[in-house]
């Protein structure tokens, strides 16, 4: 029999707004443990919520890059558990009137469009952590990440195997990336992925019973899970058991999904309306501040480069996979008005520095002024292009000044034409061979004669006025 | 020199005048708490020490003439469920025990910014659960007429406290009657404000949509004055209301003509005592002889207001108080092996029998099959009984009721029923679903010598009428004066 996989996605995104969601504690990723912490959110008694207006607007700039209907009149709801890592043994969430609804995120998989559906983006809090590491026998709690804004963005079950799942995931990490409201760093937890995946065959539009996994953090692991699980289902179903409803958890190490606890058993979380906040009302005016303050998005980039900026589709590709690239191209284009140069300047060296230093572009501290100042002296002819290079990367990794380094190395090029003048009249002078073959008509002799020059010059000399004074003194001979 | 029957603002100005200081007032009431107490029980915690330097610094800065507030230099006493910061704030519960708040409530920090003397934190039923201050883990607050009886509740200690002359004035809270019920049983007044009037920032929450922190006091005049000293927007309370401050100018003084009093016939049937019920009704023709124009009506839907506030109410409470989970704070009890005993035996043990009821009726009604049929149909009647309030007042300026349907009862004696304890709030749970402000004023004694208390309840932040028709009411009686006399002559 064939079988159909179906794969609804639950992401959840940190927001990178300074401080967290209902107190003015910052979310910075790290620090001490319960340092960041105040009493509001570690949920001391008495205590209330305040709403940080950001985390609504970054809500509501997702929901518009996501295609969303904004709900005009949003309220936060309590989910009630009890866990240690949830001072207040309730989450504040969004049940009932979610921020954003009804919206989709187009991906492309081997040329193949296909518009995956959102079903809601809603904000909460984040808990804390539990430490069991440093001593046996006890276990810690870490408030620092308690109160840390988050989004869950819900998808429809539209994703039929692991490519789409990724597309996805990539363009929603993109979009969130250029909208500045997440870094989207799985490996820090702030982008985490939950997949509910059920199978039924091809044909049946009646869903089968999922399962939903946890605790996937790389694209490349939740490619493999959902393999795993695929084939875990479709072989349980044909040996004539059934697939249970439960959380399972993804082990990295056994490359395979246990069990974690079963629906059928799960908690009820009282959702009721949260007393201490007031509802969000959200203004027709908000809504066009946000879609004017909307940045360009990496498909209006990519389609852009090439139309307006004469780049190749796949440079224009290149470039808007990652922001912090684009972001280098444009403000360096923008200073030295030569986009090709920045273009070829970042996929040809700045790429491979990258890799060879075995970082990311977010990483790094290329300035857009010096990349332009590079790109001018070469383009003005005052550098060479194995110059370019090396400042380049001296830039790259020391950040040097451009002008300073060039001037330190002697890499400028000679723009004295006396010298130049001079130096042919030797070369001149010592090959009279050459000379006499000129003469002859043979045009290798002139090559000959260039190369000598530009070697006794150390190839700082313009090729051009080379050339141009050469050929004038040999045509006076 | 004996100030004991003096107001709060009568002590502030005496100490203004330099006819007496802070410190000497400040030792003279703690002398008095540390004697009386005894026998009323209405402090948990004593602040003996830390007073008397609060009444120096105070001192020292009125001397200097940095301090003009009218309430400068005068000792109050704090209901335990306001966070006071370094300074125990139990809620009367074992569960926050040894509970040491790392910050003040707003209303703590206003206080202290007029030059307030903090001298101690007064009992209540644990968590602000209770009509009688006898499910404290600290004992029940007695009534300071009579001993044998409670003293009312939630804030049983505050006004026991100041019934008794321990204290100029305090500050309770009001989530269903918690300010109104006990200065109805103790003989003295208080103000329930509107919902948004006063930040609830540091005070730990019962029911949140419901809780407000109100004054209680000797006379309406000290509350209205206190309200308006621990009033007004704080940004760290979503539901605190802007642009809005309370303005008393006008009500101390003149008559009552062309002010509307509703009294609603179904407030004054069954279940209500014959002795309050004539007390209130005598009240209301005092108002009638001040100029008031008296007119009558139902409000049928009042009578499900105790179902709807019961439901809310311990709704939100059963998530409010689900933070006491034995990890971070308060009490953990030493038994069990597991994360999930940690949280079982310190609730089970930290927790009264009332406040446990409630946390299981409030799960219940939140639970997946009953949310609709009982959350959701609370807060429909919640929105009724709004509409019926809005209603009568396009009939009346305020509405006269009884507090509670009794005098202050035999301690022990509603203990073992909660049903019966529960229909005591009748007259006062609308007026907190409905987010209005009420006084109480006391306007009588029963045939046992108990003081009968009543109830003017009026529209949002239309506390300066409720304060004025209180004022005219006080100026022409003695009734609340009368609690003073009782307990003048070192009866405590």
């Amino acid at each position: 029999m064939a079988w159909e996989t179906v794969i609804g996605l639950e992401v959840h995104v940190e927001l990178s707004t300074k401080s967290k969601i209902f107190c003015s504690c910052t979310t910075e990723f790290g620090g001490e443990p319960n340092t960041h912490v105040c009493p509001v959110c570690s949920g001391l008694p008495g205590v209330l919520p305040t709403l940080n207006k950001s985390v609504v607007e970054f809500a509501v700039k997702t929901g518009l890059a996501a295609n969303c209907e904004i709900t005009r009149y949003n309220k936060f709801d309590r989910k009630n558990y009890f866990y240690p890592d949830l001072p207040k043994a309730y989450q504040v969430s969004q049940l009932y009137l979610p921020i954003c609804r009804n919206g989709h995120i187009d991906i492309e998989v081997n040329g193949v469009k296909k518009a995956i559906g959102i079903h809601e983006i809603h904000m909460e809090e984040d808990a804390g952590k539990l430490v069991h590491d440093p001593w046996p026998d006890s276990t810690l709690v870490d408030y620092n990440r308690c109160g840390v804004p988050l989004l869950e963005i819900v998808s429809e079950p539209d994703f039929r195997n692991g490519d789409e799942v990724i597309a996805y995931l990539e363009k929603l990490r993109d979009t969130l990336i250029y909208l500045g409201v997440s870094d989207c760093k799985m490996q820090e937890g702030s982008m985490r992925a939950d997949v509910n995946l059920s199978v039924r065959p091809v044909g049946q539009t009646e869903m089968g019973t999922r399962t939903e996994m946890k605790n996937i953090n790389s694209f490349k692991a939740i490619s493999r899970a959902i393999v795993y699980e695929s084939k875990r289902q479709i072989e349980q179903i044909e040996m004539g058991k059934r697939v249970i409803q439960e959380t399972r958890r993804w082990d990295e190490n056994k490359d395979a999904t246990y069990a974690m606890r079963s629906k059928e058993n799960a908690q009820d979380y009282r959702y009721f309306p949260e007393p201490d906040l007031l509802p969000i009302e959200i203004s027709e005016e908000w809504i066009e501040k946000a879609k004017a303050e909307m940045p360009e998005l990496a498909d209006a980039k990519r389609v852009r480069y090439v139309k307006e900026l004469g780049l190749s589709e796949y440079d224009a590709k290149v470039l808007t996979a990652e922001h912090d690239l684009a972001i280098l191209f444009e403000e360096a284009s923008a200073i030295c008005n030569e986009p090709k140069e920045v273009c070829n300047l970042i996929i040809g060296e700045l790429m491979r520095l990258i890799t060879e230093a075995q970082t990311s572009a977010d990483k790094i501290s290329v300035s857009p002024e010096k990349t332009a100042r590079i790109i001018t002296l070469t383009v003005e002819g005052k550098i060479n292009r194995n110059a370019e290079k090396e400042v380049f990367e001296a830039v790259f990794k020391e950040d040097v000044d451009p002008d300073e380094y060039i001037k330190e190395k002697g890499l400028m090029m000679l723009n004295d034409d006396s010298l130049v003048s001079d130096t042919i009249d030797e070369v001149i002078k010592n090959n009279p061979k050459s000379i006499e073959d000129y003469k002859g008509g043979k045009q290798k002799a002139f090559g000959f004669l260039v190369g000598q020059t530009m070697r006794a010059l150390k190839g700082k000399a313009n090729p051009q006025s080379v050339n141009k004074i050469l050929k004038e003194k040999l045509d006076k001979l | 020199m004996d100030f004991y029957d003096k107001t709060a603002l009568e002590t502030g100005a005496l100490i203004k005048s330099g006819k007496i200081s802070s410190p000497e007032v400040t030792k003279a009431y703690i002398e008095k708490i540390k004697s009386a107490d005894k026998e009323i029980n209405s402090f948990v915690t004593v602040l003996e020490e830390d007073a008397l330097k609060q009444a120096e610094e105070v001192q020292a800065k009125i001397d200097k003439g940095e301090l003009n507030s009218p309430l400068a230099g005068v000792p109050v006493a704090i209901k335990d469920n306001i966070c006071t910061k370094d300074i125990l704030t139990t809620c009367s519960s074992k569960m926050l025990y040894n509970f040491k708040p790392p910050y003040n409530a707003c209303v703590v920090e206003k206080l202290k910014a007029q030059g307030a003397v903090i001298v101690g934190k007064t009992n209540l039923d644990e968590f602000a659960m209770g009509g009688s201050t006898e499910t404290s883990y600290y004992g029940v607050t007695k009534n300071p007429f009579n001993t044998n009886r409670v003293s009312g509740g939630s804030s049983g200690g505050s006004a026991a406290a100041v019934a008794a002359g321990l204290v100029p004035y305090a500050l309770g809270s009001d989530t269903g009657g918690s300010i109104r019920q006990p200065c109805s049983f103790c003989g003295v007044s208080g103000i329930k404000p509107t919902y948004g009037g006063v930040s609830r920032y540091g005070l730990v929450a019962f029911a949140s949509s419901l809780d407000q922190i109100g004054p209680i006091g000797k006379d309406i005049k000290d509350c209205a004055e206190i309200l308006k000293a621990v009033s007004g927007h704080d940004e760290r309370d979503s539901t605190s209301i802007k642009d809005f401050s309370y303005d008393f100018s006008e009500s101390f003084g003149g008559d009552l003509k062309g002010m509307k009093i509703g009294v609603p016939t179904n407030y004054f049937g069954e279940g209500l005592d014959s002795e309050v019920r004539a007390a209130v009704l005598t009240a209301c023709v005092k108002l009638k002889e001040l100029g008031a124009e008296v007119i009558e009506f139902e409000m049928p839907i009042v009578d499900y207001a105790i179902p709807a506030y019961y439901i809310i109410a311990c709704a939100e409470a059963s998530s409010n108080l689900s933070r006491y989970d034995g990890i971070k704070y308060g009490y953990r009890s030493e038994k069990g092996e597991s994360l999930l005993d940690v949280f079982f035996n310190s609730r089970s043990e930290g927790f009264g029998m009332e406040v446990k009821r409630r946390i299981m009726l409030g799960s219940f009604v939140l639970s997946s099959g009953y949310f609709d049929a009982y959350y959701k149909k609370g807060l429909q009647v919640r929105g009724l009984i709004k509409k019926s309030f809005n209603e009568a007042f396009e009939k009346c300026d305020m509405i006269l009721s009884p507090v509670a349907p009794t005098t202050a009862y035999r301690i022990g004696e509603n203990v073992s029923d909660p049903l019966k304890m529960y229909l005591g709030d009748i007259y006062t749970v609308s007026v907190n679903l409905a987010g209005i402000p009420a006084v109480s004023l006391p306007c009588g004694f029963d045939s046992d010598g108990l003081p009968i208390g009543m109830q003017l309840i009026g529209q949002s932040f239309s506390e300066a009428k409720l304060v004025k028709a209180g004022y005219a009411y006080q100026q022409a009686t003695e009734y609340h004066k009368k609690t003073f006399e009782a307990m003048k002559g070192g009866r405590f």
